[in-house]
């Protein structure tokens, strides 16, 4: 069960908004500083580890950039969207990022409302309104990766990629 | 019930009689395309290495975000490709010179098979749909699966039909057939995207390009065309391999059938920061000031892009304060542009002509944006700092409308400067 403090984002959410392109090339632990800096200023200092975002349609349309990392790496603690974009939605399978789809559930929400995820049933609940909704089931296999670390466990288990060399890891 | 085009083709390559909407498959992976940017994910510049490359024949290497490079980690990232591609005996690499942006080379090469599947890290490899392949972009982490397995995985969505009927009027582009589509139909996300419809064959493999590589600006799944002669003509003289084209089944099951009739597009640009349900007719913003006019990207880079470009300017001056840049989006493409004399009537008229390159459309270089400037963009994307600085504002368009409010200094109709045939 994941539960916590909702942060409601609207319709068509881009990855540029969460991994702005002038730090592509920048270390991880720098690209997390910049989530949503020029869309919603302040956020970031305003969000805690264990908050969980609301979102709309089309949540992360756009750039394969790693954007659900960074979310993962602010603490987000699970992002739960009307619909998401599929490639963003690989992303948050191969990093590790809890994301649900649920339709409906942007308008069942009010910013700071408190929600309540289940990975069991896939139930989204308003802790405030009492409102239950039911999300996308995610396939067994995906589900595994998504709460298990992402795809490098897996591809290091099976001798397909070195560890992150421990000089550089900082940039894993 | 039968099936859609990219459901048969993902039951092909997944080794099934049938697949169905909400399937999740594994499929084999028959192109796998890589560009600069993936070696900062692994290789000497990245955190880690590839053990395994499941089949280096299946494997091409394109040099297209940061080239040449503008700087010294860019380049030690595409030195690191470099040897990568020696130690795994990968032949089809497009160095620096040979290069392009990825999926316009895949197009100029049809390394994209009919009723095959390709996939690359990046947003827009579903360009390569136009070719009847099931392709997207995967990302960098499912791009190591791939590679070291010959496998990836796909959500199997509902499917969307398109017609495409008639014929476009002089003026208007696949670019206008996209803002329409967005700014009508909205997002896409969990659907695929299936065109087809009488208008086909007076639509070339460039317009059909515009339309798949913007299928990620719609978040579709996949967006495909049906396999006509068009198709088939321009593989023949490209690419000797077999292959197997899909045409979708006679009862397949579709979400939605929609026809576009072409002759009925207007020029259409999209208001800053979105493309989808952003759309408004070129007169609705007609005579907002620019400082840069650009056109370039997967998805307006082409030869026909350019040659619009170099018609609308031809004998004419860019507006004094504005900058018209243009990046023919492969080094054949620039090549070709330079015998059929596009690239002397663009610089004539004051254009600056660049390299092949992502280049500005991702806001890496050769065009950023400042604080507080208005671009007008035929390239894949309008988002709050897509370009450069989040403060600028970002309008998306046709080339033609581009090139003619370059001219005019202000967004303008390409009507009034418009004088050939697309």
């Amino acid at each position: 069960m994941i539960a916590g403090r909702v942060w409601k984002f609207g319709d068509n959410i881009n990855t540029d908004l969460m991994l702005p392109g002038s730090l592509l090339h920048a270390p991880e632990e720098e690209q997390m500083k910049s989530v949503f800096s020029s869309h919603r200023p302040g956020w970031l200092a305003a969000m805690r580890k264990g908050d969980i975002i609301i979102g709309g349609r089309n949540y992360g349309m756009g750039s394969a950039r790693p954007a659900a990392r960074s979310l993962r790496n602010i603490g987000i603690a699970c992002l739960v969207a009307d619909s998401i974009n599929g490639l963003f939605f690989r992303s948050a399978v191969n990093f590790g990022f809890v994301t649900l789809e649920c339709p409906g559930v942007s308008s069942a929400f009010s910013e700071g409302d408190t929600a309540e995820i289940s990975l069991e049933d896939f139930t989204v609940s308003n802790k405030i309104t009492g409102t239950i909704l039911k999300a996308l089931i995610i396939p067994e296999q995906l589900l595994n990766l998504m709460c298990g670390g992402g795809i490098f466990p897996l591809l290091e288990a099976e001798g397909l990629v070195t560890p992150v060399r421990p000089v550089r890891a900082k940039e894993a | 019930m039968g099936m859609t085009i990219i459901e048969k083709i993902l039951a092909s390559r997944s080794g099934q009689a049938k697949v169905s909407p909400g399937d999740v498959v594994v499929v084999d992976v028959d192109c796998q395309v890589l560009e600069d940017m993936s070696f900062f994910h692994f290789g000497r510049t990245g955190p880690r290495d590839i053990l395994k490359v499941w089949d280096p024949s299946k494997v091409v290497v394109i040099y297209d975000h940061d080239v040449p490079a503008p700087s010294a980690r860019t380049a030690a990232i595409q030195d690191a490709g470099r040897e990568f591609i020696k130690e795994f005996a990968i032949t089809r690499f497009h160095d620096i010179g040979r290069h392009g942006i990825c999926h316009a080379v895949v197009a100029d090469h049809a390394y994209a098979l009919p009723g095959t599947v390709l996939v690359c890290g990046d947003s827009h490899t579903c360009s390569a749909g136009a070719f009847n392949c099931a392709a997207r972009g995967v990302s960098g982490p499912d791009t190591l699966y791939a590679i070291t397995t010959g496998k990836t995985w796909f959500r199997v969505g509902e499917t969307i039909r398109y017609d495409l009927d008639g014929r476009l009027p002089a003026g208007v582009s696949m670019k206008d057939v996209f803002l329409h589509i967005a700014g009508t139909y909205g997002d896409h996300a969990t659907q695929n995207v299936e065109f087809g419809g009488s208008g086909l064959p007076w639509l070339g493999m460039n317009a059909r390009r515009t339309l798949t590589t913007m299928g990620a600006e719609l978040s579709a799944e996949f967006a495909t065309f049906e396999a006509d002669d068009v198709l088939l003509d321009y593989i023949k003289e490209r690419n000797p391999e077999p292959f197997e084209a899909q045409d979708p089944d006679p009862d397949a099951t579709y979400r939605a059938r929609r026809t576009i009739q072409l002759a009925d597009i207007e020029p259409l640009v999209a208001l800053p920061d979105a493309v989808i349900d952003n759309s408004v007719p070129v007169g609705q913003v007609a005579g907002v000031p620019i400082q840069q006019a650009y056109i370039g990207s997967c998805a307006n880079g082409t030869l026909d892009d350019l040659k619009v470009a170099a018609e609308v300017v031809s004998g004419r001056q860019v507006a004094p304060g504005v900058r018209l840049i243009v990046t023919p989006a492969t080094q054949l493409i620039y090549r070709q542009a330079i015998k059929a004399g596009y690239v002397e009537k663009l610089v004539d008229a004051g254009a600056v002509v660049t390299n092949a390159t992502c280049g500005a459309c991702y806001g890496g270089h050769m065009g950023v944006l400042g604080p507080g400037e208005t671009c007008i963009t035929a390239s894949t994307r309008n988002f709050k700092g897509r370009m450069g600085d989040p403060t600028a504002q970002i309008y998306m368009a046709s080339p033609a409308t581009v090139a003619a409010s370059a001219l005019a200094g202000v967004i303008a109709h390409p009507g009034e400067f418009f004088r050939g045939d697309v």
